[in-house]
């Protein structure tokens, strides 16, 4: 085989390799959509933030404006911080209401922001005020249980 | 009976440090082929051909059995999503196991048996043969000329090979899951995009390749290198690359996903 050859195999060789990996990139992972342009800081304090994850999407009408970075426990006053990276280009106003939802019945756990009516925004470092927990599925249904318990010794 | 004893042990203690002297010098092999890679750097068109022996040579087997393993995840992860009645997570299912762990050590475990070896029996022959010797005499140093290319011509093809495979894998699982049983297209592209993540899980099984290219390569070049210069040791040496490759390759595999994995 000539010299030639060789190397127009091993370029194309590279070049399918080097593709394999822009697809895996592109198309599998979400580098193209995972925004690593600007993005500022925002907290957010949960009473339970349930299982919600770091990396977890941040949305907003549905759609995604952000990603939680970082979660710890504030042992000072028991509730949970999570600092949220939110998408530089939306600004959300400062009594913006943030709830931890669940995508279907068992899916993943992500952040929603209902936008309420203050004409101030939310500046990068700022803390959300009113925020609502995770809906535990053990506890909704215990409570259920009471209540249904509760009917019927009334009707006796 | 007591000289019996005292024999098996002196066998044990001779097998012992027999392992613990060819380590070491493997070791010392390694770090020679590293100080003496410019010249495989150097001379680039000696990698070139050694990329082509063990990368290009290997598409074949490698895209098939990517394609192959895609299909069977496809197949099973139907069956067992389809109990929980959440098919659309079959594309999460599908690339994160290829791109995580399948990609890197199938395609790894592959390459150990199907270039790995191809690479000692050709320096064990050339051993034998004494054209390592020849080549002293003319004053190249072998382990410029014939073992650094053959090092990193392994090390550049397997992350690429990997990558082809992990790619192989996700269009078998899509031809599976979409065309053949009818799993939603839209939901099996878009939630993988959403699960995958570039960094974490992507780039890691990227550097998982790369680590289990130097292995193979580093095996097979030294079994090479030090197999007995006769038919009977090279192929002896050519089995051995490919128990200890495949060994080390998944015990690297364990400490590397506890290193990368593990934590959210």
């Amino acid at each position: 085989m000539s010299r030639t050859t060789l190397d127009l195999w091993v370029g194309f060789f590279v070049a399918v390799g080097l593709g394999a990996l822009l697809f895996l990139a592109l198309k599998v992972g979400n580098m193209a959509s995972s925004s690593s342009g600007e993005t500022y800081a925002i907290q957010a304090k949960f009473d339970n933030i349930g299982g919600l994850k770091v990396r977890g999407a941040v949305k907003s009408a549905g759609v995604v404006v952000g990603r939680v970075t970082d979660i710890r426990f504030d042992p000072e006053a028991y509730l949970a911080v999570v600092t949220i990276n939110v998408d530089a280009r939306y600004k959300f106003p400062r009594d913006t209401f943030a709830t931890i939802n669940t995508s279907g019945l068992l899916g993943e756990q992500y952040i929603g922001f209902e936008v309420g009516g203050d004409t101030a925004m939310l500046n990068p470092g700022d803390t959300i005020k009113k925020t609502q927990s995770a809906v535990v599925l053990e506890k909704l249904i215990s409570q259920f249980m009471f209540n249904k318990a509760a009917e019927d010794g009334g009707k006796k | 009976m007591d000289n019996g004893l005292l024999r098996a042990l002196r066998n044990l203690g001779q097998r012992v440090t027999s392992r613990i002297w060819r380590l070491g010098y493997a070791s010392r092999f390694f770090l020679a082929t590293i100080l003496h890679s410019g010249t495989a750097l150097g001379r680039i068109n000696l990698t070139i051909r050694e990329i082509y022996f063990t990368g290009v040579l290997s598409l074949i087997i490698i895209l098939v059995s990517g394609l192959f393993v895609g299909m069977v995840l496809g197949l099973q992860g139907y069956d067992t999503l389809a109990r929980y009645g959440s098919t659309e997570a079959l594309g999460v299912l599908v690339s994160l196991s290829l791109v995580r762990e399948l990609g890197p050590v199938v395609a790894a475990l592959l390459f150990a048996s199907r270039a790995g070896s191809a690479i000692t029996a050709e320096i064990g022959m050339m051993k034998a043969t004494e054209q390592l010797s020849a080549m002293e005499m003319m004053a190249v140093d072998p382990i410029a000329r014939v073992v650094a290319p053959r090092f990193w011509g392994g090390v550049i093809s397997m992350p690429l090979l990997a990558a082809l495979f992990s790619a192989m894998g996700i269009f078998g699982g899509y031809l599976v899951g979409v065309q053949l049983i009818g799993v939603d297209e839209g939901s099996f592209w878009s939630q993988m995009q959403a699960s995958v993540d570039f960094r974490q899980d992507i780039l890691n099984g990227v550097i998982k390749s790369f680590v289990f290219g130097i292995i193979v390569s580093w095996v097979a070049v030294f079994e090479g290198y030090d197999a007995e210069p006769t038919a009977e040791g090279v192929s002896g040496a050519t089995t051995r690359t490919v128990v200890t490759s495949s060994l080390a390759i998944l015990a690297a595999d364990f400490i590397l996903t506890a290193f990368m994995f593990t934590g959210t």
